[in-house]
């Protein structure tokens, strides 16, 4: 691993970041990435947050017309609630702050806290939650579906919402309606090491993949020998459309996990698109790219957002960020 | 039969608290361990740097009431520790703190009440059940026995951390494998009864 110890592996990537990205206030102390020009006057603030490892998400999604601010905590841990309490004051205008917030045990109980502490400070929060793993199928006896690429859609969505100046219930709106309307699968190639762990997290012979994984390497639905991309795709959009079944056009994420070329992912792409062109879904924006990763896992996961026309004209707004930028 | 100690003043809880420290930095390997086989291989490192600060937060802090003394470890772990462990663990020891008050000594009947309080604060934060195969496996049959000793506890809380290997997980990031969970210790029992071990411990020691 390209680190100095496992201790300051965060640290040091926030000194990097803040070195790389002067548009933004990287507090490496107290581990918060605020853009530079927050608060913005009279617009709703959005933070978000989660365990590192999962780069660029959040961090590289904070800018105009995306986030305001990211909470990185521990590799795959949580932040914690002093983290995104100092975020939401240093972005609040008064006008509120979103957090979003991806559903994992740690992060909404982290998250729960924060907003009940930053309410106390006189900060009007608002939550929404992403939950959009198709691969949990059992909701009621586990923690419930898992946010993965989905996140992205509605970070974007929302934040574009935001910076049209839309008040807080309907930014919440919002983002509530891009993550009802969207699914993810997740493949994995490989497993990932953590710093902490120096050695895989989980055990994923050469030869076999997991279909259905999570992003911190958590299993899925099955274990099979090594699938061609071409019946990966089959599997994974059929598994979000299975769950999904857009009448509308739909945005397209093909996200790698971290270790998978971008030879390889565009040529998961082809085979994406080709099923769904052969599932008549019509594909209305597409991201190919690394964007919600899993440390260095091989593999891929496929998220579709059903739009309309809103969503649509909001997905295309200009954003600035060092993950994603467009139109400015 | 009662035990040695009847009387529990600021410096058992220290020692409590210093005791359990030592036990997560001692056992933080072994519960990663645990945890990279049911969850995501962080359990260890995260506990030892929350207790950490604990330690470092009650050498700092002159106060002698056991709830206030709880309450500040609680802070600590809800602020440093992040993850489910950091609110959930931090939610026990702060709950359990506010429920002993100001006393400057409180008895082992009245640790268990508020104890008691503590673990229904988890199960209300975490909205687990028993049999879930989480933290509330080892705490609830451990402050069940607390009235009858610390041993009792002690030895209720590890008997209950045991038990989660056969059960499949419903909370938490374990809950995902369905049931792979299953023929694996849960890592939060495991630290649940460690917390356990080193009250007995703290209390063995004050003879």
């Amino acid at each position: 691993m390209l680190i100095n110890v496992p201790e300051t592996v965060v640290a040091d990537a926030l000194r990097g970041m803040a070195a790389a990205h002067p548009e933004l206030t990287v507090d490496v102390e107290n581990r918060v990435i605020v853009r530079r020009d927050a608060p913005v006057a009279d617009k709703v603030a959005l933070v978000s947050g989660g365990g590192s490892g999962h780069e660029p998400l959040h961090g590289g999604f904070v800018g105009p017309g995306m986030l305001s601010a990211a909470c990185p905590g521990e590799v795959f841990t949580s932040p914690v609630p002093d983290q995104m309490v100092r975020a939401a004051a240093a972005v609040d205008s008064g006008k509120g702050v979103l957090f979003v917030v991806k559903n994992y045990t740690g992060d909404v109980l982290n998250f729960d806290m924060a907003a009940e502490l930053a309410e106390d400070e006189g900060i009007q929060v608002a939550k929404v939650l992403v939950d959009d793993d198709v691969a949990v199928t059992d909701s009621l006896y586990t923690a419930g579906r898992r946010g993965t690429g989905a996140t992205l859609f509605v970070e974007k969505i929302a934040g574009a919402a935001a910076d049209a100046g839309a008040p807080l219930e309907r930014v919440e709106a919002i983002a509530r309606r891009v993550n009802e309307n969207s699914r993810s699968l997740g493949v994995a190639l490989s497993a990932c090491t953590t710093p902490a762990k120096g050695s895989p997290t989980f055990e994923l012979p050469s030869g076999e993949l997991e279909l259905g994984v999570g992003i911190h390497g958590e299993p899925g639905r099955e274990r099979r020998a090594m699938m061609t991309s071409r019946e990966i795709a089959d599997f994974a959009v059929d598994a979000v459309l299975e769950d999904l079944r857009p009448r509308n056009p739909v945005l397209l994420l093909v996200n790698g996990m971290g270790a998978t070329p971008l030879l390889e992912l565009y040529g998961f792409h082809a085979e994406v698109q080709r099923v769904l062109a052969e599932r008549n879904v019509v594909v209305a924006g597409v991201l190919v790219g690394n964007y919600v990763t899993s440390l260095d896992m091989a593999g891929a996961s496929v998220t579709l957002c059903q739009i309309d026309e809103e969503l649509l004209r909001l997905w295309d707004a200009p954003v600035r960020t060092p993950g994603l930028r467009w139109g400015m | 039969m009662h035990d040695v100690l009847d009387v529990l003043d600021g410096d058992f809880f220290r020692r409590w608290l210093t005791t359990a420290a030592s036990a997560v930095d001692r056992e933080a390997d072994r519960l990663t361990e645990l945890d990279s086989a049911i969850g995501d291989a962080d359990h260890g490192a995260n506990l030892r740097r929350g207790f950490a600060a604990v330690t470092e937060a009650l050498d700092g802090s002159d106060a002698t009431a056991p709830g206030a003394l709880l309450a500040l470890a609680g802070r600590q772990l809800i602020s440093k520790v992040g993850g489910a462990s950091g609110p959930l663990y931090g939610t026990l020891l702060r709950t359990t703190g506010k429920t002993l008050g100001d006393a400057g000594e409180v008895s082992r009947e009245e640790l268990a009440q508020a104890l008691r309080a503590g673990v229904d604060a988890v199960a209300k934060l975490g909205g687990a059940a028993p049999g879930d195969k989480t933290m509330l496996d080892a705490l609830i049959p451990a402050v069940d026995a607390l009235p009858a000793s610390f041993e009792a506890a002690r030895d209720a809380a590890d008997k209950g951390a045991e038990a989660t290997i056969p059960l499949q997980a419903r909370k938490g990031r374990a809950s995902y494998l369905g049931e792979r969970s299953i023929g694996h210790q849960d890592p939060g029992a495991t630290s649940s009864a460690l917390l356990f071990t080193a009250l007995a411990e703290a209390a063995g020691g004050a003879v």
